[in-house]
């Protein structure tokens, strides 16, 4: 059998190798019972003490959404004065200047809310303090705080009656010490032994072999390389992201990487099942989620590994499939299953250009991020995938003509609502800011600004508009990748999508803690001969149904006019 | 509001300190026992640091094995692709240029034993390798340009080829710079 196609069969083997009992772990953790990191507890009894935080005091739906938007926008005014004024802090070796009040707003948000839309390239556009004290630690915490959010309606799902739902510190703080920083290590261990840099040093200047002067960007990458995969960040610490070779440098790596980005999404699937002990409700969610993957990765395997059939017009024989964009040592194989991998959970690390795959391919990674629920970004893609099942309960109560209950709490018109305009928000986010940007290039807005909307795109045509609408996307499902071709440092850009970033994070963080929180306080109906089941295959299939339909509806017009134009251009 | 400001504040010093202070020291420190000590693996001619082992660089001469085409010119300073999608006239065009070029280059080979590679701009711009194919389709020029036999330029590549992981897993690479190196070490 192929080595590229046994390459990533193992990469997803050893995924789920490490993801169920990982899920178990965190069960543990945050059910309270014991675990071998329990060493890390004096340390952060010592913290809570420091902060004046009482862990055990426990925190009602609302309190938990206080406390997370607050540390929130705590963390953007910090990020943004940090990164206008990085030029004048320490650590800077390679004399870089300060990031512009626009590019500074789009990246402090982006980080923010676990994006990684960069608008920058890491060797210019940041200094190693920023690199840390923004770039990583931000994605630590945005990480966390959907795990923290998360755990919050896990803990509302296991409990018949409560309005209690944990700490929201106690889960932020637990989800680093327990969970990122120590897996973390391991991660960017391996990588600095196969090559990655990690000291301090600046660029270097070397003359090669034939006599070019050349620089050679380094810095402190793999610990920062080890964090963006894990929360499933996906800000490149080099501008090529993990396409780098020094921040990929081989398939061991590429491996590492890509399981490392997916595991905790999956892990957290396994960790619902043991924390509210129902098992066959996470299987299911499992098979739903696996079945979204494997329905999106196949065709984009399929299109990379055929290679550009305009090239193969003029004769070349593409054995190793499509290359532009690609390193040699990854090969398509693994790029296509990266590429399909990354925009479902929300990670939007690349190891080859999307802006350079195939139309099938560009079409599997929209789509990927339109779903935005296989999986999921770190915490917020079950949230996602549990706003669907709101909207699966209640259709299907109508069909069947009962009341819908979920978990033994009814499911009533408030939640429904809820449910609706979360679902909603994500196609009217992205179809809004694609119609603006293509109005602009349109009717000739912008006479006197700096980048005009007629050179924002990199190609013609109908893959010019996808560049936009990918953009977008990507924005709206907090992904992070990009067409790159896009012209987007410039105000327009950097503040639109600044702007779909922050809604599209806080919304759908908010509603579903609300519902689960309003579910949790009502009084529990005992499961009766009449109850729907929610941890059956029918159900499993009508809330893919459910996903499937509100993404089709909403999103064929526009796929149309992108992807599915320049397929027929071009086969 | 003011209950969650002052736990928030202090708890985001300790988490900088944690994450941004402390782990990425602690990284650097497992570094140092890593080759290259964590500052990137060079590579030493005679003393002099010719290049860094994962970081792919030009040659553009006939008499050396080429690299791929690159968006950035190899230089490290940034990384990037072309980021042309697969159906644009324009990238078209510069792929059908770069075949007519190595056809010039390497007169006797066949449109169809052109490896993709090399007519495509890989996505760092700093892509190190080739693949087998795209080292040995190059041999009758070196050869022909140094006068060494081809057999003993194809044993070259062939002793430069690292194969799969573990022997299963991904595609086979040549690094072209190594490949170079030992290429100048031939006489």
């Amino acid at each position: 059998m192929n080595t590229e196609l046994l390459g990533i069969i193992a990469t997803y083997a050893i995924t789920l190798l490490i993801a169920i009992p990982l899920g178990r772990y965190i069960a543990k953790v945050f059910g309270g019972q014991r675990t071998l990191l329990d060493f890390m507890a004096p340390l952060e009894r010592w913290i809570f003490r420091f902060c004046g935080i009482d862990p055990k005091e426990e925190m009602n739906w609302k309190q938990h959404l206080k406390a997370l938007l607050t540390i929130n926008m705590l963390w953007f005014v910090y990020a943004f004065f940090l990164l206008i004024f990085q030029d004048k802090l320490p650590l800077n070796p390679d004399l870089n200047a300060g990031q512009t009040p626009d590019l500074a707003f789009n990246t402090a948000i982006s980080f923010l809310v676990n994006c990684n839309l960069q608008h920058y390239s890491g060797e210019s556009g940041l200094t190693y303090f920023t690199q840390l004290f923004v770039i990583t630690f931000l994605q630590f915490v945005s990480a966390a705080t959907g795990i923290a959010a998360l755990i919050a309606l896990f803990k509302a799902l296991r409990q018949k009656t409560t309005t209690q739902l944990g700490n929201f510190w106690e889960h932020l703080l637990k989800t680093t010490t327990r969970l990122l920083l120590p897996i973390c290590l391991v991660i960017a261990g391996i990588l600095a032994f196969r090559g990655t840099p990690a000291s301090y040093a600046g660029k270097d200047t070397i003359v090669t072999v034939q006599g070019d002067t050349v620089q050679v960007s380094r810095g402190p990458a793999a610990g920062m390389i080890a964090i963006k995969h894990l929360g499933t960040n996906g800000g490149g610490y080099f501008g090529a992201n993990s396409i780098h070779p020094l921040e990929n440098p081989d398939y061991l790596t590429n491996m590492t990487e890509a399981i490392s980005q997916v595991i905790i999404p999956i892990a957290l699937v396994f960790a619902l099942g043991f924390f509210i002990q129902r098992k066959k409700f996470a299987y299911v969610i499992f098979g739903v989620m696996t079945a979204g993957m494997l329905a999106l990765m196949i065709p984009s395997i399929i299109s990379e590994a055929g290679g550009n059939p305009a090239i193969a017009k003029m004769g070349i024989a593409q054995a190793t499939g499509a290359m532009e964009g690609k390193e040699v040592r990854i090969g398509p194989t693994a790029t296509a299953y990266w590429s399909t991998v990354t925009t479902i959970i929300s990670t939007g690390s690349v190891n080859g250009f999307h802006d350079s795959t195939m139309p099938t391919t560009g079409m599997m990674e929209l789509i990927a991020m339109m779903t935005n629920c296989f999986y999921g970004g770190c915490g917020v893609g079950i949230l996602n995938y549990f706003i669907f099942i709101i909207i699966a309960v209640f259709i299907s109560g109508l069909m069947v003509g009962r009341t819908p209950e979920f978990m033994g709490h009814k499911v009533e018109a408030r939640e429904v609502k809820i449910a609706a305009l979360v679902a909603l928000l994500h196609p009217f986010l992205i179809l809004a800011g694609t119609a603006l940007s293509s109005y602009a290039i349109a009717h000739g807005w912008g006479a006197g600004w700096a980048t005009q909307p007629g050179a924002w795109l990199n190609n013609p045509g109908h893959h010019g508009f996808s560049e936009m609408l990918y953009e977008y996307t990507s924005a709206a499902a907090n992904n992070g990748s990009g067409f790159e071709g896009l012209t987007d440092n410039n105000m327009f850009w950097n503040v639109s999508t600044g702007f779909v970033l922050v809604l599209s994070r806080f919304l759908p963080i908010i509603g579903p803690v609300a519902i689960a929180g309003l579910l949790a306080s009502k009084k529990h109906v005992p499961e009766s001969a009449g109850t729907l089941r929610t941890d059956t295959t029918t159900f499993g299939i009508m809330t893919f149904a459910v996903i499937v339909i509100i993404a089709a509806l909403a999103f064929f017009p526009a796929l149309a006019l992108g992807p599915i134009a320049e397929y027929f251009s071009l086969y | 509001m003011k209950r969650y400001f002052f736990p928030a504040l202090k708890l985001t010093i300790v988490l900088v300190l944690l994450t941004a202070g402390i782990y990425p020291l602690f990284v650097a420190g497992i570094a140092k026992l890593a080759p290259g000590k964590g500052d990137g693996v060079k590579v030493e001619r005679n003393g002099v640091v010719v290049g860094y082992a994962n970081v792919g660089q030009q040659f553009t001469g006939d008499n050396y094995f080429q690299t791929r085409p690159s968006a950035v010119g190899y230089n490290a300073a940034g990384s990037g692709g072309s980021n042309k999608g697969p159906s644009n006239p324009d990238y078209l065009k510069i792929v059908e240029e770069r075949i007519d070029t190595f056809l010039a280059h390497n007169p006797g080979v066949k449109r169809s034993e052109i490896p993709a590679e090399l007519v495509t701009a890989s996505g760092s711009g700093l892509d190190p390798h080739l693949s087998p194919e795209g080292a040995l389709v190059q041999v009758p020029r070196i050869a022909k340009v140094r006068n060494i036999p081809e057999q003993k330029l194809r044993d070259l590549v062939k002793a430069n080829t690292k194969g799969p992981l573990a022997g299963m897993f991904g595609p086979a690479t040549v690094n072209v710079l190594q490949l170079n190196l030992a290429l100048d070490e031939i006489h």
